[in-house]
């Protein structure tokens, strides 16, 4: 299990309506429905990874969230989650503003690419980082729009949405974000951690 | 058509109203079941069968002789496991597998029915299978289940019983017969009607049938269930029984042989007017039109869970039209998961050997049947 699960799951409150978007083997989703008694859905591209969550009992959609989060109505959810894909999408802008439609609150992580290791790696490499958490060449990777916890929060201010609460992950350590230590946590946060709101 | 022995029927006293305006009453309902009801009669499953199907769903069909038309899916220890769930599949109104049906006498008449008889709806098929609830003293059902006509019921049957089924599975079936899927339907039946023998539908009263007609139905029907691709590897352009073209009308290819062989096994087992019939309740079927465009409103006093089920290479009910079902639940938040199964055997997929269906299909139901605060 990903050590971001038990933060995701402390920042949703008990028995609510959410969606795991990108839900994968459906592990967060179990983990909600026991810790949380959520009732929760997801939408999983793979075919694999959708018979792994029928065979554990979840309501999965198989789909494309970039096309089919359209399908659900506004505020559907109270929560909508995005584990480490937004980076993945060709439209990062138009899947936030669809997770924050479709859910009241939307709990997105990324893998930031502002840490040091994938800064040293560039600097003294040369190459394209490849590291634990992005293991991918930069020719096969599935990150076409990968971004740092500071590109984010300024995300936040271009497309105009609210963060409600920024965390970093270092170390399977969870600690705070705010505008006076961005600058540490933008090098040292392996992950952040946002629940944002429109 | 073989005499009927093995065939349990139900009785339907209660009058029924169909869609077309005539009532019905004491009509047969012919079905059969799998499996032991348990005591708490909460593990029935309600299958409904395609097109061409019948009760008879899996084992040796006694009518036939040939396996039932899902014996891949239901059976001990298979997707729908008879071990454990108690399975029921009656043979639709219209159709000739015993059920009340255009081969059957008008009381009034005394005459086969023919074309005399009403036109029926798949409103009108699944209005008739709720008395098997009744008869068995089920008051929930755990799933609906079926495939192609089979899925257009399940909808059907939730939109009309919502509070009757724990959980409904539609599969490879649409909310609305496309202009394609009644053309070729349409086809089907001038087949039938353009055999001599058909005779307006009176065929019975002069000991023929046509069978000419009804197997180029099953024919045209048949190349409309496969995938282009399954058919080009299964046939290709291999010759039958034969090293060259023999420059005439015979056979020459294997896919024609093969066709032909459908068409002829076929007409053994159906009635061509019952084809007629059949055809026709799925060409009027419009969920979407009977909630006056709103899909979702059939939908939405239901709290069953639904699984639906598409195949990639099913050009006759395409992904997309399940998709549309699904999208349509989850604009009332209902309950719904979705996947589509990679296969190049077409529409027939489901009622073939397709391990991702098959495994998808018992997890569904295994899982569901678990969680007991349904």
């Amino acid at each position: 299990m990903k050590p971001e699960y038990k933060i995701i799951s402390d920042l949703i409150e008990k028995d609510a309506k959410v969606l795991d978007v990108g839900c994968d083997d459906g592990t967060l989703m179990e983990f909600l429905k026991t810790n949380k008694n959520a009732n929760i859905r997801g939408i999983e591209i793979s075919k694999e990874k959708v018979q792994i969550c029928i065979a554990k009992g979840l309501t999965v959609i198989e789909g494309n969230a970039e096309f089919d989060l359209k399908q659900f109505p506004n505020d559907s959810f109270e929560y909508v989650v995005l584990g480490q894909t937004l980076q993945a999408f060709i439209n990062p802008e138009t899947v936030i503003r669809e997770l924050l439609r479709v859910g009241n609150k939307a709990i997105v992580t990324i893998p930031n690419f502002g840490h040091w290791k994938v800064r040293l790696n560039l600097l003294f490499k040369g190459t394209m980082p490849i590291t634990n958490s992005l293991p991918h060449d930069w020719y096969n990777t599935p990150n076409i729009h990968m971004c740092t916890i500071k590109d984010f929060v300024r995300f936040s201010e271009i497309i105009n949405f609210k963060i409600f609460k920024s965390l970093a992950l270092i170390n399977e350590n969870v600690s705070d974000i705010n505008n006076s230590n961005l600058i540490f946590k933008n090098l040292f946060g392996e992950l952040g951690i946002f629940l944002i709101e429109k | 058509m073989d005499i009927k022995q093995n065939i349990k029927t139900l009785i339907v006293e209660k009058p029924l109203k169909l869609d077309c305006g005539q009532t019905i009453s004491n009509f047969p309902l012919a079905y059969e079941t799998y499996g032991s009801l348990n005591n708490e009669k909460d593990n029935a499953i309600l299958v409904f069968h395609a097109l061409t199907g019948d009760q008879f769903v899996t084992g040796i069909n006694p009518v036939t002789k040939k396996d039932g038309w899902w014996s891949y899916a239901v059976g001990s220890g298979k997707s729908i496991d008879t071990d454990k769930y108690f399975v029921i599949c009656a043979n639709v109104i219209g159709g000739c597998m015993g059920s009340f049906g255009p081969s059957h006498e008008n009381p009034k008449t005394k005459k086969i029915y023919g074309t005399d008889f009403p036109v029926i709806t798949i409103n009108d098929m699944v209005n008739a299978q709720i008395n098997l609830l009744d008869f068995f003293g089920i008051k929930k059902l755990f799933s609906v289940v079926g495939g192609s006509m089979g899925g257009m019921q399940v909808l059907q049957f939730i939109s009309n019983y919502p509070d009757k089924a724990k959980t409904a599975i539609p599969i490879a079936c649409t909310s609305s017969h496309s202009a394609q899927n009644i053309a070729f339907n349409e086809l089907g039946r001038q087949a039938i009607a353009a055999d001599h023998n058909w005779s307006d539908g009176n065929y019975n009263s002069k000991n023929i049938v046509p069978d000419k007609g009804l197997a180029v139905a099953r024919m045209a029907a048949h190349i409309t269930y496969l995938s282009k691709k399954g058919l080009q590897e299964k046939f290709g352009r291999k010759l039958q029984e034969r090293d060259d073209l023999k420059f005439g009308f015979d056979a020459d290819f294997q896919i024609e042989s093969y066709l032909r062989y459908q068409g002829s096994v076929f007409v053994d087992r159906f009635d061509a007017n019952s084809y007629l019939y059949i055809t026709r309740a799925m060409d009027y079927f419009d969920l979407v039109k009977q909630f006056n465009g709103n899909l979702s409103d059939a939908f939405k006093n239901t709290k069953a869970k639904f699984f639906i089920i598409s195949f990639t290479s099913d050009w006759l009910y395409p992904t997309q039209e399940n998709k549309d079902i699904v999208i349509a639940l989850n604009a009332v938040g209902a309950n719904v998961g979705f996947v589509e199964i990679k296969s190049d055997k077409g529409h027939d997929s489901f009622l073939l050997n397709v391990p991702d269906f098959l495994k998808a299909l018992k997890n569904f139901l295994d899982k569901s049947y678990a969680e007991k605060h349904l």
